[in-house]
């Protein structure tokens, strides 16, 4: 169903009014950790409960996103962590993790369902651990993508980015700029992996991963965690957290399946929906976080949330500036592409990000005047594409 | 067109020798109808038997209408190369140590879309043939190989891989005396065998095709009797390291059953010069064998068994014949997973009464040895694991696809 037909019978969907995202919450990220993902995990709902001066108990809803915690689910964290929730949720939804738990989150505080949700996103990282989950992601990649060549998702999305190129044009300069200015924004960012700066030469020249893909097209595994709380804006205050309202949301999954190959992903199914609901227009954002793993899924994201027209992405890459200082600030404190991809909390780097920029609680570059945001998720390369996409416009509380 | 490959040098024994590893072998239960069809050269996707939808990865619902009925079926292969990628960095030390690989993503004419190895003769954006072929862990994976064949195509390293191409590679004929020994050593020598070794008991014993054998080129006679162990232990130790393809054409064959025939004696012979000389070729150069799967353009490929379709089905008028064909197959079965981790196949040939002097009084159709060792050629160029030979052998394969027990009540017929 698209949105006009809802419209056509009536059904529009009710706002997030009253409901605030507040406390982002990042644990600094390591390379490899010897400890587990319910450490990271641990670490972060710390964080939320002393930041927020709240006891365990008071959190009665809990989301949570991991690909490392197994044998575990939400469930078994609970008793782990100590938490009786009344309301619970388990999201490995990989770099749409973030966006999804903070829409259910936002809809059960608003339904009376629960009073203060934590979502909690982390995974850690052992020497060994990224060929496991590999190799193990998905029925789909055991049958038929991880015994061809092992490449994992550089391979897969080597063939993307090469048919992307061979489509519209794109160059591997133009991926190159993407790259570079959310390096500068890194460089600020205490937690950042990579913090050299990177040059056109730097990149260009870098080691081959899988052609068209280079070392710097590639996010670096890791470990660490990342979380926010939602609640309602009164909660919010009396807590004494600054936070950012829902303007809208969307999320999909399995758009275009018949596409040979992906050019798109589900926002462009969405698209409309997620301005009009925010009674928005693309130029009216100050910012925007993408999900840059990799950078042809950033150009992907500027056409398909209404950017520019399809195709027309390596063109707006080349007459617009992505710093903070920019023309288009984008992917605001460096990305995964920089600061690291720790699992599913790779879904929630943005979001966080774009809440401290949008409160003035930013760890690197403020983006000047940032009032309202685009967010963005992609995730779970099940077969040959990423399956899950989501967005939300986020504004600053008055 | 592909570089063609060029004879191997003798060894140096000082440089690495590149240990056998898999690709990742784990697949669903539905994903192995991919590997039951490769392993008899036969290209097959599943097919919704209610919306007739082409489905790939295999999968237990039909994405367009949600059916349970998926079998697999035979369906167009042509289709064309979208993309292409050269993956420099891999995750699995198999394919670490054979980088850079390509594959790419392959849009099928008939609809599904394959993320498959690709032949260097296939080209981004040109059109390809995909075919399932068992990997180095025995499992079925996608390759694209060009349109139409290409020069040395056979020689591409990817598909190399994938098959056990005879062409320099060394070959231990075991047993020279019979008629099909000595087409197989002519066949082998076709293919470009590097060496030929033949194995014969009883030296001294003269016999008609000798001479034949002789005048092969590239051909060796070496001592070998399968029903001593010493002689094939001492071949083994002799020859067994530069040796990478095997065919056992060791044969006994008489007729009559199991309740007709007097005493255990020529059960007993039968028995060890094929079951237990399987055996003892299997303990003598398999562990070799297997610790030679990845040793380079003439790395150990394949075992080779030679067996009566009645191993499937017992034929009563050679009934006790039938039994330890079954016997050797169940055997074959045992090699094959021991064999698996050194990437070394083991090729089952399945044939009806061959046209020699063991079967003379059946009627035609009946195989010539000339016949058979062509398409053993065939099958080891392919990389299939099951190859059925004539039409006997083919109508008792189809037969026993579509009802067994009847098969079994007209094999007396």
């Amino acid at each position: 169903m698209t949105q006009d037909d809802r419209m056509a019978s009536g059904a529009i969907r009710k706002s997030y009014d009253g409901i605030v995202a507040c406390l982002p919450v990042t644990i600094p990220y390591r390379h490899y950790s010897t400890n587990s993902a319910h450490w990271w995990l641990g670490r972060a709902l710390r964080e939320i409960v002393t930041r927020a001066r709240l006891r365990p108990k008071d959190i009665d809803g809990f989301a949570v996103s991991s690909f490392t915690v197994g044998p575990d689910t939400a469930v078994g964290l609970t008793q782990h962590f100590g938490l009786s929730p009344r309301w619970l949720d388990h999201i490995p939804f990989g770099g749409a993790s973030g966006i999804v738990a903070l829409r259910r989150a936002a809809r059960a505080v608003q339904a009376g369902d629960a009073d203060i949700v934590a979502c909690v996103a982390g995974d850690t990282n052992h020497v060994d651990s990224f060929r496991k989950t590999l190799s193990t992601f998905s029925r789909f990649a055991q049958d038929a993508v991880y015994p061809y060549g092992s490449g994992g998702a550089n391979a897969s999305f080597a063939l993307i980015t090469k048919n992307y190129m061979n489509s519209y044009g794109a160059r591997r300069e133009d991926f190159a700029k993407l790259c570079i200015a959310q390096r500068d924004n890194a460089l600020s960012i205490p937690h950042a992996m990579m913090k050299k700066k990177l040059t056109l030469d730097g990149y260009m020249s870098a080691r081959p991963i899988a052609d068209p893909i280079h070392l710097f097209d590639c996010v670096m595994p890791c470990a660490g965690a990342e979380a926010l709380l939602v609640c309602r804006e009164d909660t919010a205050k009396s807590l004494n957290l600054p936070g950012v309202r829902i303007l809208s949301t969307i999320e999909r999954h399995n758009a275009f399946p018949t596409d040979p190959m992906q050019v798109r992903g589900g926002w462009a199914l969405d698209v409309d929906e997620l301005w009009s609901m925010a009674g928005l227009k693309p130029k009216d954002v100050d910012f925007v976080e993408t999900y840059d793993d990799y950078p042809v899924i950033v150009m992907m994201q500027l056409e398909d949330l209404g950017f520019c027209m399809k195709g027309e992405a390596p063109d707006f890459v080349r007459s617009h500036s992505f710093t903070n200082e920019g023309t288009f600030p984008q992917n605001t404190s460096g990305g995964q592409l920089s600061i690291g991809q720790a699992g599913a909390a790779g879904g929630f780097l943005g979001l966080v990000e774009a809440m401290r920029q949008l409160t003035a609680q930013q760890l690197g570059t403020q983006v000047p005047d940032a009032k309202t945001c685009l967010v963005s998720g992609f995730g779970m390369i099940n077969y040959d594409r990423g399956l899950s996409s989501c967005a939300a416009i986020l504004a600053r509380a008055t | 067109m592909t570089t063609p490959l060029v004879r191997p040098k003798r060894k140096n024994p000082l440089k690495r020798t590149r240990l056998p590893l898999g690709p990742q072998g784990v697949r669903s239960r539905t994903a192995h109808g991919l590997t039951a069809a490769a392993a008899e050269g036969r290209f097959v996707l599943q097919v919704c038997l209610d919306c007739n939808t082409v489905i790939y990865p295999p999968r237990d619902a039909c994405p367009s209408c949600l059916s349970a009925r998926l079998p697999f079926r035979d369906v167009d292969r042509s289709g064309t190369l979208v993309a292409e990628t050269t993956v420099q960095t891999s995750t699995d030390p198999y394919f670490r140590e054979r980088t850079p690989w390509r594959v790419g993503t392959v849009k099928l004419d008939v609809g599904p879309v394959v993320v498959a190895h690709l032949h260097g003769d296939a080209v981004e954006g040109g059109r390809v043939r995909l075919d399932f072929k068992l990997d180095r862990s025995g499992s079925a994976v996608a390759i694209a190989l060009p349109e139409k064949d290409t020069e040395n195509m056979a020689d591409d390293p990817h598909l190399r891989e994938m098959t056990c191409d005879p062409k320099f590679r060394r070959v231990l004929i075991t047993d020279g005396r019979n008629a099909v020994g000595q087409a197989m050593a002519k066949a082998f020598s076709d293919a470009g065998a590097a060496i030929v070794f033949v194995g014969l008991a009883d030296g001294w014993k003269p016999f008609p095709g000798l001479d034949v054998i002789r005048k092969i080129e590239r051909v060796e006679i070496v001592p070998l009797d399968v029903t001593d162990t010493e002689s094939v232990t001492e071949q083994a130790e002799q020859n067994g390291a530069r040796i990478d393809i095997i065919v056992n054409t060791a044969e006994h064959v008489r007729a009559g059953g199991v309740v007709d025939r007097h005493g255990l004696t020529v059960a007993r012979e039968e028995m060890d010069i094929r079951y237990l000389g399987l055996m003892r070729l299997a303990q003598a150069f398999g562990p070799v064998l297997r610790s030679r799967g990845a040793d380079g353009v003439n790395s150990a490929a394949a075992f080779v068994n030679l067996l009566s379709v009645h191993a499937l089905m017992n034929w009563p008028a050679y009934g006790s014949h039938s039994a330890t064909e079954a016997a050797c197959l169940s055997a074959a079965q045992c090699m094959r997973a021991e064999l698996r981790p050194g990437g070394v196949k083991v090729l089952n040939m399945f044939f009806g009464p061959l046209e020699t002097e063991w079967f003379q009084t059946v009627p035609p159709p009946k195989v010539m040895p000339a016949v058979l060792a062509n398409a053993v050629i065939r099958a080891l160029k392919q990389g299939v694991e099951d190859a059925f030979v004539g039409d006997v052998a083919e109508d008792i394969r189809q037969r026993l696809a579509v009802n067994p027990k009847a098969l079994e009540r007209e094999m007396t017929s």
